[in-house]
């Protein structure tokens, strides 16, 4: 599914800041993490995350260190910082309560009959 | 042995494209190397589920977006970075030097070579007073065959043949910069100093610029532009220089040091042909990455040198009173077409060669006219008295090069007109120009080589 860009970028800090809350990782895990908990639905363009995470890095949210991996080769490996932490209570709240908004339209869109018949049907009594 | 041949193709592949990625100078080093650890991770997995090291490679590399978009949204997060990075040149962890410090530490190897090279003369007795003459014959020499050096090793052509025209060109322009025994004080000799320049910038220098590309069109161009930019950074250089030396004055005349004699001997000539490089250094480092000056500057003054011009020939035409012929005169009219010529070539440097006509076109015919019917008006006015004032080699030179600027706007101009009627391209217009440049250094040379004994030396 195609996710709009604004979306998209909106959601991407506190998803990044989520998976490194749960461990500190590198990009390329980061990004199979989104995968996997979006069920595969939500894809970034790969290269698009690391000014995201640069940007976390700037804003003192997450900060960076270089060790070798297993492979030989160095890796990037980025870690949540107290800040960092606030920053993502104080997202989810925000996310939380959009989510609520949204699922309680969600719910009365899904349960139309009703709602239009009130709807529709509610004039009638106030004018007569 | 297959399995092999594909792992070298593969490092191959993610070898050009870390050459690729290095070369936008807003992804540093550290970045590329992270983006290459996902790279890799990619591929493996990809190969991992069945594809081969080709198709992995491709799948990966499209998956981590466009190249130009990447560079874009690196830009825009660490846009202090297109600054920073003149400066503290390098990553900002302890990774291996980056492409950008080695290119600062030869840029400015030979920023010093060349100040070293100003003052070499000196212990061979040529004092910068009494032997200004030697100097301004060899004003190029200071300066360009480093410049040259420079690009030579940027563009990877040290061991090509190219290189060896290059140094051969620059050892004859030498030879006939010293061997002439030029008369004191003479114009020839003048002429020299200020052809030679030309000569060797648009040979020399702009054929080790645009490297391998220095018979296509786009290769020339990139030359016009960079050269338009480096003039652009060496003011800037040479103003904060000034304020830098005015301070410095000042502070030591409260101690009572009278720093002029250290100014005028070793200061100023040296960091006048020091900053030829590091400005050239910083116009390589920073193209790519902020906006140009030279075509900004050039979309603000086209529509004010036009309107100069227009009134300057309606108030002739009004009052009819002729141009009055001096000397001055003709180069004053060769310094205009040369000023024409560079807002014409800039703002070709800067279009769009897709894009339709529009209001700024006609304003640029506009600008290419007057100047044409200006310089008509002059060179009328000279040709009716030229028998009267003789042929001095000043006024072959400067007469030869108005007729060289006069035929390229000429010419641009009816390209140009052809254009806007829908009935030529604009690439026509930009190979015209790139095409002359040889015309401007084959000129300059003919000065430097045939006018000393044509006018005996005088």
């Amino acid at each position: 599914m195609e996710i709009n860009k604004d979306l998209t970028a909106a959601s991407s800090t506190p998803l990044v800041l989520a998976i490194l809350a749960e461990e500190d990782s590198y990009g390329y895990a980061i990004l199979q993490r989104v995968k996997e908990l979006s069920g595969g639905q939500l894809e970034w363009t790969d290269g698009m995350l690391y000014p995201v995470l640069h940007r976390l890095s700037r804003l003192g949210l997450v900060e960076s260190r270089w060790e070798v991996a297993e492979s030989g080769r160095r890796r990037k490996y980025y870690r949540i910082t107290a800040e960092g932490q606030s920053q993502l209570a104080e997202q989810r709240r925000q996310w939380q309560t959009v989510d609520a908004a949204l699922r309680s339209i969600w719910h009365a869109l899904s349960d139309p009959a009703p709602a239009r018949a009130s709807g529709l049907a509610a004039p009638t009594p106030q004018g007569a | 042995m297959h399995g092999s041949d594909q792992h070298a193709a593969l490092e191959g592949q993610i070898g050009q494209w870390r050459s690729y990625l290095h070369r936008r100078q807003a992804i540093h080093s550290v970045d590329v190397a992270e983006l290459e650890d996902h790279l890799r991770e990619q591929v493996s997995g990809l190969m991992e589920s069945g594809l081969d090291a080709d198709e992995a490679f491709l799948v990966a590399v499209k998956r981590l977006g466009r190249l130009d978009d990447l560079s874009r949204e690196f830009a825009r997060e660490h846009s202090d970075r297109l600054w920073k990075q003149l400066v503290v040149a390098g990553p900002d962890d302890g990774e291996t030097r980056s492409g950008v410090r080695r290119e600062a530490v030869v840029a400015f190897s030979l920023a010093v070579l060349a100040a070293v090279l100003v003052k070499l003369p000196a212990l061979f007795g040529l004092d910068l007073d009494q032997d200004g003459s030697f100097y301004a014959r060899n004003l190029s020499f200071f300066v360009l065959p480093l410049l040259t050096g420079y690009f030579v090793w940027k563009r990877g052509l040290i061991s090509s043949t190219v290189t060896r025209w290059l140094a051969a060109g620059l050892a004859a322009a030498a030879v006939f910069a010293n061997v002439y025994p030029f008369g004191p004080g003479g114009a020839t000799e003048a002429l020299t100093a200020l052809h030679l320049p030309i000569a060797l910038w648009v040979a020399v220098v702009g054929a080790a610029y645009a490297g391998h590309r220095w018979r296509e069109t786009a290769g020339r161009m990139d030359f016009v532009r960079f050269s338009g930019e480096l003039l652009i950074y060496y003011v800037l250089i040479a103003l904060g220089g000034g304020v830098l030396m005015a301070f410095t004055a000042l502070i030591f005349q409260a101690i009572g040091v009278d720093i002029e004699p250290v100014f005028e001997s070793w200061i100023l000539p040296c960091g006048a042909a020091g900053a030829v490089l590091v400005a050239s250094w910083l116009v390589e480092a920073k193209q790519s990455v902020i906006e140009n000056m030279a075509p900004v500057l050039t979309r603000l003054f086209t529509p004010l040198f036009a309107a100069v011009l227009l009134v300057f020939l309606g108030t002739m035409a009004l009052t009819g009173v002729g141009i009055d012929i001096e000397r001055e005169v003709l180069i004053a009219f060769d310094l205009l077409l040369v000023l024409v010529l560079a807002l014409l070539l800039y703002s070709i440097s800067a279009r769009d060669p897709e894009a339709r006509p529009g209001v700024f076109d006609i304003v640029q015919v506009v600008l290419i006219m007057s100047a044409l019917a200006a310089d008509a008006v002059a060179l009328q006015a000279i040709g009716a008295r030229i028998s009267e004032f003789g042929f001095t080699p000043n006024r072959v030179a400067a007469l030869g090069m108005n007729v060289i600027l006069l035929v390229n706007l000429a010419w641009s101009a009816v390209l140009y007109l052809r254009f806007l009627r829908g009935r030529g391209t604009f690439a026509a217009i930009e190979r015209w120009q790139t095409g002359y440049m040889p015309v401007y250094a084959l000129w300059a040379a003919l000065v430097v080589v045939a006018f000393p004994p044509l006018f005996g030396y005088v």
